[in-house]
């Protein structure tokens, strides 16, 4: 194996694990950590393609990954205080009880 | 170099795997900055010296330290009696599975990824910032709204409802 395929296999192993987890865990934090998870395997990717790649002094991987953190911090921050939010209103985060839209 | 890369990519995906299959939540979100420094320590690995540095700055100092306060906040530090998986768990689980096999198959039989190794490409903090302040100021100072928005916007969000209910407090 190639460093560049090895690379893009933790990048995927990262996403699948950061998927399983927003879908099948119950507590809401868990499922933030798991988009973040799945944020960081996009950007492995960015960064093992221009490493590798073809034209790597175009820079244009690093620049796309800095924006990409910024808009992960922006969501994180969000999220977090819709969990928040979420549990003062209903006293839990368990997201299998959380289901209605209204109230 | 090579062993280096695989150790590290051991620790990231071990780390990863640690953070969704323990019960405590805080339990979780230190495995979760032991797999963001993994990923940290392959970008330096990968030539991408100000990325790995960012990366630390951003995932294992903020977003580490702003989801242990949200694990506080809402009182969730035990470790559950009940179950921790939803009802539906197992149709995750597969799907993604698949998608990981997916990925894998496609990584290893490409015939489109680079055969030969490149020689490793320079990212000096200069030039990273000769264009993030030429070509892409625009979308900086986009990202830059975007980020004060959604520090306004969560402050809102996670102000308290009711003025009324806490009269009993301070004054």
């Amino acid at each position: 194996m190639t460093p560049l395929q090895v690379c893009l296999l933790v990048s995927a192993f990262l996403f699948a694990i950061g998927f399983a987890g927003a879908v099948t865990r119950r507590h809401a934090i868990l499922v933030l950590i798991g988009i973040e998870l799945m944020l960081n395997a996009a950007n492995l990717n960015f960064i093992a393609f221009w490493r590798y790649g073809a034209h790597p002094e175009a820079l244009t991987g690093i620049i796309f990954v800095l924006f990409s953190m910024a808009l992960a911090g922006a969501e994180a921050a969000v999220g977090l205080a819709l969990v928040i939010a979420i549990y003062r209103h209903k006293k839990t985060s368990n997201l299998d009880e959380v289901k209605e839209l209204k109230g | 170099m090579t062993l280096a890369l695989i150790i590290t990519a051991l620790v990231t995906v071990l780390a990863a795997a640690t953070v969704m299959s323990l019960r405590n939540l805080v339990h979780c979100a230190l495995a979760m900055a032991v797999a963001f420094s993994g990923v940290a320590a392959l970008y330096l690995q990968l030539n991408a010296e100000f990325v790995g540095f960012a990366e630390i700055l951003v995932y294992v100092g903020a977003i580490a330290i702003l989801i242990v306060f949200a694990i506080l906040l809402t009182r969730s530090g035990e470790t559950p009696e009940k179950s921790v998986l939803t009802s539906g768990w197992l149709a995750g689980v597969a799907v993604s599975a698949m998608v990981f096999t997916l990925l894998g198959w496609a990584v290893l039989t490409s015939s489109a990824l680079p055969k030969e190794i490149a020689i490793a490409p320079a990212a000096p903090v200069k030039n990273i910032g000769d264009a993030l302040m030429s070509k892409f100021v625009l979308p900086l100072e986009i990202v830059g709204l975007v980020l004060t928005a959604a520090m306004i916007g969560a402050v809102i969000i996670a102000l308290k409802e009711d003025k009324k209910d806490n009269s009993g407090g301070q004054p």
